[in-house]
C-alpha cells in the first residue's frame, strides 16, 4: 500500500502540470502581494482565484490522471493487490501532491514577503480550504472517470460539473431568491450553501472577512449559525465532501469491470 | 459622641468670625479629631464654600442632599453604598464639587431612574475622578448649566435594557462638558436629551447594552476624540442641528440594528477624521441635511455607509473605504450624494496622467448591494463568482445602481490620514 502510494506520488510529481500549477499560484500570490497593497485584499484576491481554479484543476487533473493510469491499473489488478488499496493509492497519490502544490505555491510568497499582520489565521483558513477543495474535486473527478469510459465525455462531464458548482449554482440560488423573495428563505438558503463544496469554502472565507455584514441580517437562523458554530460546521461538511465522494469512488472502483 | 457639640460650637464660632472656608472630616469610626461619622451630618453642618473630606471606608446612610456649595473630596477612595435600594448624592445647589468617591451597589429599579449622583437645577458643578460600580444610573444631570463630568469610571452590570440605566445622563442642560470618562456595562453609556452647547471629549464608552452615545434634541454640541466600542447598537445622533463629530473611533458595533454612527433627522452635521471599523453598518445616514463627511476612514465594515434616499445634499470628501463588504448602499435608485476625491480599495480604474486621481469615475454602490438590500439573506452569496460577474457587468453598463452616487475622480491612494487640503 505505502509502496503503491509512494510510486503514484513520484509518478505525479514527475509531471510538468503539477509544477506549472504550483508556479501559477506562486506567481498569482506574489503579484497580489507586490501590487495588491492593502493586506486583507491580498487574501481576498487569492481566495477568489482559489475558489475558481482549485476545483477546475482538481477535476481536470483527476479525470485525466485516472484515464492515463488505466493500463497501469489493469496491470496491477492482475496482481494480488486489493482493489480498495489500489484506489486509495491512486486517489491519495494524486490528491496529496496536488493539494501540497497548492499550499506551497500559494503559501511560499507569504513566507518570503511575510504574512500580513493580523491575517495569519485567515491565511491558514484559506490554505486549508484550498487543500480540502482539492480533495473534494479529485474525488469527484475519479467518480466521473469511473462512470464514463470515454475520455472526451469524461472530461466534458468534469468541466460541466465545475461550471455547475462554481458558477451556475450560485446564479440559480440568486434567481430563486429573487423569485421567492417574499417567503422565509433563510433555512433553504443556508442548506443550499452547505450543499455545495465551493460555497462551503466560500462561507469559511466570508466568516473571516465579512462577519460584520453576515450579522447584519435580522434572521435568527443566520445569527445563530454565523454567530456560533458556522465555521466548524462548514469545515466538517467540507471534510464530509472529501470522504463521501471518495467512498463512492472506492465502491465504484471495486465493482467496475475493467 | 462627645466631641460633636464641641465641633459644632467651634464651627459656629468660625462662622461668626471671618467666614474662612472650614474643612470637615468624615470617617467611618469618627476617630479623627473633630470628625463626624456620616457624610449627611457633615453636609448639614457645613457652610457655603466649606470643604468636606471623606476618609476611606464604607458609608451606609440615607440619600445625602447637598443643598449648599461645597467641595466634597474622598481620601483613599471611600465607598458610598446604596444597599441596593436608594440614591446616594443629590446635588441641588450650584458650585458643588464631588471628587475621589466611589459610588456602589444601587440595585435595580423598574419604576424610578435611580441615580448614584443626581444634580438637579444647579450650575457650575464639577464631578471628577469618581468610581461608579454597579450603579443603576451613574451621573444624572437635569436642568443643569455649565457642569463638568470628568475622568470618572463607570462599571455597570446591565443585563437587560429594561433593567438598566445610563452611565452619564444629561437632560435639559446647557454647556456641560463630559470628558475623559470610561463608561461600560450600562444601557446607554452617555445619554443627552435637550442638552445644548455640550462637549463630549476623550471618553471611552464600551460594552454598553444599547448605545455608546445616544443624543437627541441636543443642538450645537461637539463630540471629539471619543472611543465607542462593542456597544449593542453603536452611537445614535437624532433630531439635532449643528453637530460636530470629529476624531472619534466607532468600532465593533455588530448586529442587525447596530451602527457605528446613526444620523437620524440631523441638520448640518460635520463628521470628520473619524475611524469606523468592523461595524455591521459604519455610518447610517437616515434623513440628514447637508451632511459633510470628510477624511474618515471606513475599514472592514459590513456596510461602510448606508445612505437613505431621504438624505439631502450629503457630501463625502476624501474618505478612505477599505476592506468593507459593501462600501456604499442605498435604498433607492434616486438616492443622491456628492462623492469627491475618496479612496476606494474596490476602484478598478487607472491614473494615466499620474495626478493621484483616477481617470474614470467610480460608482461605490455595487449592484449586489442593491440585491442584498432587497433580499437580505442574499448576503451569503457575497464574493461568489456569479455575483462578481453581475457587479462587473453593472460596472461596464450601469443600469440599476444610482446615477447620482458617483465619484468622478477618486483618489488612487488612501487620503484620509493626510494633512487636510482645502475641500473641493
Amino acid at each position: 500500500m505505502t509502496r503503491l502510494l509512494g510510486y503514484q506520488v513520484r509518478n505525479v510529481l514527475r509531471s510538468r502540470w503539477l509544477a506549472a500549477y504550483a508556479l501559477f499560484f506562486l506567481l498569482v500570490t506574489d503579484a497580489l502581494l507586490r501590487f495588491g497593497g492593502d493586506d486583507g485584499k491580498v487574501l481576498l484576491g487569492l481566495g477568489n482565484v482559489t475558489l475558481l481554479v482549485v476545483p477546475l484543476v482538481g477535476l481536470v487533473f483527476g479525470t485525466t490522471a485516472l484515464y492515463e493510469a488505466r493500463p497501469f491499473t489493469e496491470l496491477l489488478l492482475a496482481q494480488p493487490v486489493g482493489r480498495g488499496q489500489l484506489f486509495a493509492a491512486l486517489y491519495g497519490g494524486l490528491a496529496l501532491p496536488t493539494a501540497a502544490a497548492y499550499v506551497l505555491g500559494a503559501g511560499l510568497p507569504f513566507a518570503l514577503h511575510g504574512v500580513p499582520s493580523g491575517h495569519g489565521a485567515s491565511l491558514l483558513v484559506l490554505l486549508g480550504a484550498g487543500a480540502l477543495l482539492t480533495g473534494v474535486f479529485v474525488a469527484l473527478a475519479f467518480l466521473v472517470a469511473l462512470r464514463t469510459d470515454d475520455r472526451a465525455r469524461g472530461l466534458g462531464a468534469a468541466v460541466g460539473l465545475w461550471l455547475a458548482l462554481a458558477l451556475l449554482y450560485d446564479g440559480g440560488v440568486l434567481l430563486l431568491l429573487a423569485v421567492f423573495g417574499d417567503h422565509a428563505l433563510e433555512r433553504p438558503l443556508l442548506a443550499a450553501m452547505l450543499a455545495n463544496p465551493v460555497d462551503l469554502a466560500r462561507v469559511l472565507l466570508l466568516l473571516r472577512f465579512d462577519g460584520a455584514a453576515l450579522l447584519g441580517y435580522t434572521g435568527a437562523v443566520f445569527a445563530r449559525f454565523f454567530g456560533g458554530p458556522g465555521a466548524l460546521v462548514a469545515a466538517a461538511l467540507l471534510l464530509a465532501w472529501v470522504a463521501v465522494p471518495a467512498a463512492f469512488g472506492a465502491r465504484a472502483f471495486r465493482r467496475k469491470d475493467f | 459622641m462627645r466631641a460633636e457639640p464641641l465641633v459644632a460650637a467651634l464651627l459656629l464660632a468660625a462662622a461668626g468670625g471671618a467666614q474662612a472656608p472650614a474643612t470637615i472630616v468624615v470617617s467611618p469610626d469618627g476617630a479623627a479629631p473633630g470628625a463626624v461619622r456620616t457624610l449627611g451630618t457633615a453636609v448639614r453642618r457645613a457652610r457655603a464654600g466649606d470643604r468636606v473630606v471623606v476618609r476611606a471606608g464604607t458609608y451606609r446612610e440615607p440619600t445625602v442632599v447637598v443643598d449648599r456649595p461645597l467641595t466634597i473630596v474622598g481620601e483613599g477612595r471611600p465607598t458610598l453604598d446604596g444597599e441596593a435600594r436608594r440614591e446616594l448624592l443629590h446635588v441641588t445647589a450650584s458650585g458643588v464639587t464631588v471628587r475621589g468617591l466611589r459610588f456602589a451597589n444601587l440595585g435595580r429599579s423598574y419604576s424610578e431612574d435611580r441615580a448614584a449622583l443626581r444634580v438637579t437645577a444647579a450650575g457650575g458643578c464639577v464631578i471628577a475622578d469618581n468610581d461608579f460600580d454597579d450603579t443603576f444610573y451613574g451621573v444624572y444631570l437635569a436642568d443643569v448649566d455649565g457642569c463638568r463630568v470628568e475622568g470618572n469610571r463607570f462599571a455597570g452590570r446591565a443585563s437587560s435594557e429594561a433593567a438598566s440605566g445610563n452611565g452619564i445622563h444629561l437632560w435639559s442642560s446647557r454647556g456641560v462638558t463630559v470628558a475623559g470618562n470610561r463608561v461600560a456595562g450600562h444601557r446607554d453609556g452617555i445619554y443627552l436629551e435637550f442638552a445644548r452647547d455640550c462637549r463630549v471629549e476623550r471618553n471611552a464608552s464600551e460594552g454598553n447594552l444599547r448605545y455608546g452615545l445616544h443624543f437627541m434634541y441636543s443642538d450645537s454640541s461637539r463630540y471629539v476624540g471619543n472611543v465607542f466600542r462593542r456597544n449593542g447598537a453603536g452611537v445614535a445622533v437624532m433630531y439635532t442641528r449643528a453637530v460636530e463629530v470629529r476624531g472619534n473611533r466607532f468600532e465593533d458595533g455588530r448586529g442587525p440594528a447596530a451602527y457605528g454612527l446613526l444620523l437620524k433627522e440631523i441638520g448640518d452635521p460635520v463628521v470628520t477624521g473619524n475611524v469606523f471599523a468592523r461595524n455591521t453598518v459604519g455610518l447610517m445616514v437616515d434623513g440628514a441635511t447637508r451632511l459633510v463627511a470628510a477624511r474618515n476612514r471606513f475599514a472592514a465594515n459590513g456596510w461602510a455607509v448606508q445612505l437613505q434616499a431621504n438624505a439631502q445634499d450629503a457630501r463625502f470628501l476624501a474618505n478612505d473605504f477599505a476592506g468593507n463588504s459593501f462600501d456604499v448602499a442605498t435604498n433607492a435608485r434616486d438616492a443622491a450624494a456628492t462623492f469627491a476625491g475618496n479612496y476606494f480599495d474596490a476602484y478598478r480604474g487607472y491614473d494615466l496622467d499620474r495626478d493621484g486621481r483616477g481617470d474614470v469615475p467610480h460608482r461605490p454602490v455595487r449592484l449586489f448591494a442593491l440585491l442584498a438590500a432587497r433580499h437580505e439573506p442574499a448576503v451569503v452569496l457575497q464574493r461568489s463568482f456569479f455575483v462578481g460577474l453581475l457587479d462587473a457587468s453593472e460596472r461596464l453598463l450601469p443600469t440599476l445602481t444610482p446615477d447620482a452616487v458617483v465619484d468622478a475622480r477618486p483618489a488612487m491612494r488612501p487620503v484620509a490620514a493626510r494633512a487636510p487640503s482645502p475641500a473641493p
